[in-house]
């Protein structure tokens, strides 16, 4: 019983994982930038939340209505200016320019917040459960966190598909040139990608916040290695692929911490390695990386 | 739009365009007037594509100015001159592959101009495109794609259409259809300059003709006024001209 | 970069050319290089430990800055996970010491060892490119992390000390440690030079330059990564046996912290990536600024971080290429100078070889874009 309960639990958690994987991806998808710094901005999207808080006195669950826009219009003013300088300077520069991000966030971070842990408080939530049967039981609040991340996927997946501006982040994203002789600015185009993405990286850097501590190193060396490994398991460029590749990895460290607690991370770690070793397009993609 | 005859809607001045080292286009200078079908021929590696990417700002001159409808645009970036009227089919179609043939269309409508083409025109026209207008662009055959490509171009009511090789790639029957579509855009008051490597196609529908010999301009003036020989010659470059024909560049006609 | 293309180029139109390893005798330049390693090498008669200390820190930083900018500056593989095998040849000393081997005889054997981990690393990423390789060579460091901090005997989480050396004086062992830095970064430095300078480095240089355009004239892009790969991975594990030897125990967060890859690559971006000399010189900055701003607590690598980026974006040839280029100064010649031969002037132009003639009208066009990378 207690396996199933862990299968349960890692597929919850692979919501909250696919809510970090999603902005990755749509990043990576539109401008071909993988963004290092992904997990610290999630992380900073947690201490943006406490300082909303602390200033404003509104209910936890209630930060997201201040967070997220603060998130999205960083993310447009970080891809007009630095990322998008980094593109035009070869392959590599994104890489570096993002890492140089990622190390001056942390650090950034613990100047100013120190190396303690942080967490958003929403009292009883966090330990409500539902107990079905006798030894299964489903956290509240990681039933949430998976609802909205479904439904966050479900959005950006009819704003896509749907919408004029995602029907030209699509267009973008296939050749920026053709985009440009339809009249688009794809650098204005790039930028709503980024907010966006920086939106969802908000919504889960405030789940994480919600579900665990954090503290400033906790992006590098989780978050944005899990966002990755969501990625590449479940495949770039689908969305739902990515919420399969989110679950696989949740599951897989759930698994692993039953066998033994120190186990979690590593297990999915290797599904990880695993999947980019026999089959590194993922596992809905069609395309190989390069 | 009244314009005056007597103005070029496109004037390209002195314009030189490298790529790094390799010098694509020297001084080269053309004017196209409204309701002309200008076109500019040259083999491969010409500066022909080069040429027509600067003038929609893709490429970037080193020096030399393009002047749409009087006002200087060479500083102005692609989008702005799409905005001023400027529309371009690219070398090898350049259809989005993951979106729709509608969609395709509808991204070319998103910054349109006001005028008479519409994604419900373009159906009309095409009365195919209205039935596979749920497909991939990717599924549709070589002449079906260009004729989306075109569409696509048409639908933001260019005031001058840039085509570049329409013709590759495509069999003779399906690129005689894709040009018997001409008359129906001059009708609509667009000016076309178009690039084609095949001399006789760019002779049947061109009121100008442009040769370009590798970035240069060998040749230059109406169709009528040319003989086969100076033509000839000036697309592969074997003789200097040697009838005293060397018109260029910048001459005005 | 792209000076390989111009100066082929400019050799279709010169009728006759000399073609040079350096714009002068070089001589002078091997006197120099002994010179300064006597000097180094006396050092621990003349100075306090306080400063050779220093310096073991300073050259197990140049070590992994030149290893990565072998792999990133020119093979192009940017790495993010080279502490894999710093933590990995820390721990392998540890694992010979506590087997009763002397910790400096198992220096060579851990670097080497880690250059067998190196292969199966490569093995599993070689497919990968760009963004992918980094964050792939990323997770397996932290894998490799958690599979040894399960080690019980190796200390676990907590870490462990190192035996085998208490029996040295304090002097003794600080200036051991200082020359076996020093001697390690000697050979870095010469490995790296001689790599570059024979028939592997013509072949990255051409891979630099143009992948698909190398591929086709049968360059073995695979396999010159594949040792790129793996001699990075046993100059980062001897950087990481300096490591536990220099500090006498290890723990694996720190072993294995992304943070030795943020300071790798920050030192050579700062200084010039895809030069020899641009590590040196991002490495001095780096100590530099890290002792000026060592009471700031994290301040000096917000800092550095900030100006990396700013060096990445604007000046991407770095400090040296900001001093050097237009200087023409070069001082490990790994390149070739053009003469025109009746013109006693250099010709303004490096010349990377092998390619020219077959590339030369493909790479004219593609040159310039590549040379404000």
């Amino acid at each position: 019983m207690s396996w199933v309960n862990a299968i349960i639990q890692g597929v919850l958690l692979g919501g909250l994982y696919a809510l970090f994987a999603c902005g990755l991806s749509l990043m990576f998808g539109v401008m071909k930038v993988i963004n290092l710094a992904h997990g610290d901005l999630a992380v900073v999207a947690g201490y943006v939340a406490v300082g909303v808080i602390a200033v404003t006195h509104i209910p936890t669950v209630w930060s997201f209505v201040l967070v997220v826009p603060v998130m999205a219009v960083l993310g447009y003013v970080l891809q007009r200016t630095l990322i998008q300088a980094s593109l035009n300077r070869g392959l590599l520069t994104p890489l570096l320019v993002t890492f140089g991000l990622s190390v001056v966030i942390e650090n950034g971070l613990l100047q100013f917040f120190s190396a303690n842990s942080h967490s958003l408080n929403i009292g009883s939530l966090v330990s409500d459960s539902i107990s079905v049967g006798s030894q299964i039981s489903i956290a509240y609040l990681l039933l949430v966190i998976f609802v909205v991340a479904v439904v966050v996927l479900l959005g950006l997946q009819y704003f896509l598909s749907v919408s004029r501006q995602g029907r030209l982040i699509r267009a973008v994203a296939d050749d920026r040139e053709a985009a440009q002789l339809a009249g688009a600015d794809y650098r204005h185009v790039f930028g709503i990608a980024a907010a966006i993405a920086f939106a969802t990286v908000a919504l889960a850097g405030i789940a994480f916040g919600m579900y665990s501590s954090f503290d400033p190193t906790i992006g590098t060396d989780q978050l944005l290695l899990f966002a990755f490994a969501a990625v590449v398991i479940g495949g770039l460029g689908s969305l739902w692929g990515t919420l399969a590749g989110g679950i696989i990895l949740g599951v897989a460290q759930q698994i692993g911490a039953q066998i033994n607690s120190a186990d979690q991370i590593l297990a999915g770690y290797l599904i990880f390695l695993l999947v980019l070793l026999i089959r590194p397009q993922g596992l809905t993609g069609a395309r190989t990386p390069s | 739009m009244p314009t005056d005859h007597d103005r070029p809607l496109l004037e390209v001045r002195e314009l030189t365009v490298h790529h790094g080292q390799l010098c694509a286009l020297s001084d080269v200078s053309l004017r196209v007037f409204p309701g002309e079908v200008y076109a500019i021929i040259g083999a491969n590696g010409a500066g022909k594509s080069t040429l027509l990417r600067a003038i929609v700002g893709l490429d970037r001159p080193t020096s030399g100015s393009v002047l749409f409808d009087g006002a200087d645009v060479t500083p102005q970036r692609t989008e702005r001159r799409v905005a001023a009227g400027i529309g371009m089919v690219p070398e090898g179609r350049r259809l989005f592959p993951s979106l729709t043939v509608e969609e395709n269309l509808l991204v070319g409508s998103s910054y349109a101009r006001q005028g008479p083409w519409t994604v419900e025109r373009v159906y009309e026209l095409f009365g195919w495109m209205r039935e596979r207008r749920t497909q991939r662009a990717t599924q549709l055959s070589g002449g079906e794609q260009q004729a989306v490509a075109i569409a696509r171009a048409l639908v933001a009511n260019p005031r001058l259409l840039l085509l570049d090789e329409l013709s590759l790639g495509l069999a003779p029957v399906v690129v005689r259809r894709i040009y018997g579509l001409l008359p129906e855009l001059l009708a609509g008051g667009v000016t076309i300059l178009l690039v084609e490597q095949d001399v006789s196609q760019a002779l049947r529908v061109a009121s100008s003709i442009h040769c370009l010999l590798e970035g240069r301009t060998t040749l230059e003036g109406p169709p009528g006024d040319l003989t086969p020989e100076r033509i000839e010659d000036a697309y592969f470059g074997l003789t200097a001209s040697k009838d005293g024909a060397t018109p260029h560049p910048g001459t005005p006609r | 970069m792209s000076a390989v293309t111009a100066a082929a180029a400019s050799a279709a139109q010169e009728t006759t050319v000399r073609v040079t390893r350096s714009r002068r005798p070089a001589g002078w330049l091997v006197l120099i290089a002994v010179a300064a390693i006597a000097v180094l090498g006396y050092l621990p008669y003349v100075v306090y430990s306080g400063t050779t200390d220093q310096l073991v820190n300073v050259f197990i930083l140049l070590t992994m800055a030149s290893m990565w900018n072998l792999l990133a500056g020119y093979a192009g593989l940017v790495s993010v996970g080279q502490q894999a095998f710093i933590g990995l040849g820390a721990y392998f000393v540890l694992i010979a010491a506590q087997h009763g081997m002397n910790p400096f005889a198992a220096l060579p054997v851990a670097a080497l060892g880690c250059g067998a981990i190196g292969l199966v690393v490569w093995w599993l990423v070689s497919r990968l490119r760009g963004g992918y390789f980094a964050i792939a060579t990323w997770v397996v460091a932290s894998a490799c992390a958690l599979v040894i901090s399960r080690f019980a005997s190796l200390g676990g989480g907590t870490g462990a000390p190192l035996p085998g050396l208490s029996g040295l004086s304090p002097t003794l062992l600080t200036a051991y440690t200082y020359w076996i830095a020093l001697a390690v970064t000697v050979v870095t430095l010469a490995a790296v030079y001689l790599i570059m300078r024979g028939r592997l480095g013509l072949v990255l240089t051409a891979v630099r330059d143009d992948e698909v355009g190398a591929r086709s004239i049968g360059a073995r892009v695979w396999r010159a990564r594949q040792l790129v790969f793996v001699v990075a991975a046993v100059g980062c594990g001897a950087a990481g046996a300096l490591l536990i030897i220099s500090q006498l125990n290890v723990e694996p967060t720190a072993a294995f912290s992304v943070q030795w890859s943020a300071e790798m690559i920050f030192a050579t971006i700062i200084g010039g990536i895809g030069t020899i000399e641009g590590p040196i010189i991002g490495t001095v900055v780096f100590f530099v600024l890290q002792q000026t701003l060592s009471q700031y607590n994290a301040w000096y690598l917000i800092i550095l971080g900030l100006v990396a980026i700013a060096i990445a974006l604007w000046a991407p040839r770095g400090l040296w290429g900001l001093v050097a280029e237009p200087a023409h100064v070069r001082l490990f010649p790994v390149g070739y100078w053009l003469w025109p031969a009746d013109e006693p002037g250099p010709q303004r132009r490096r010349l990377g070889g092998l390619l020219r003639g077959k590339r030369q009208a493909r790479d004219a066009s593609a040159a310039p874009r590549r040379s404000r990378q």
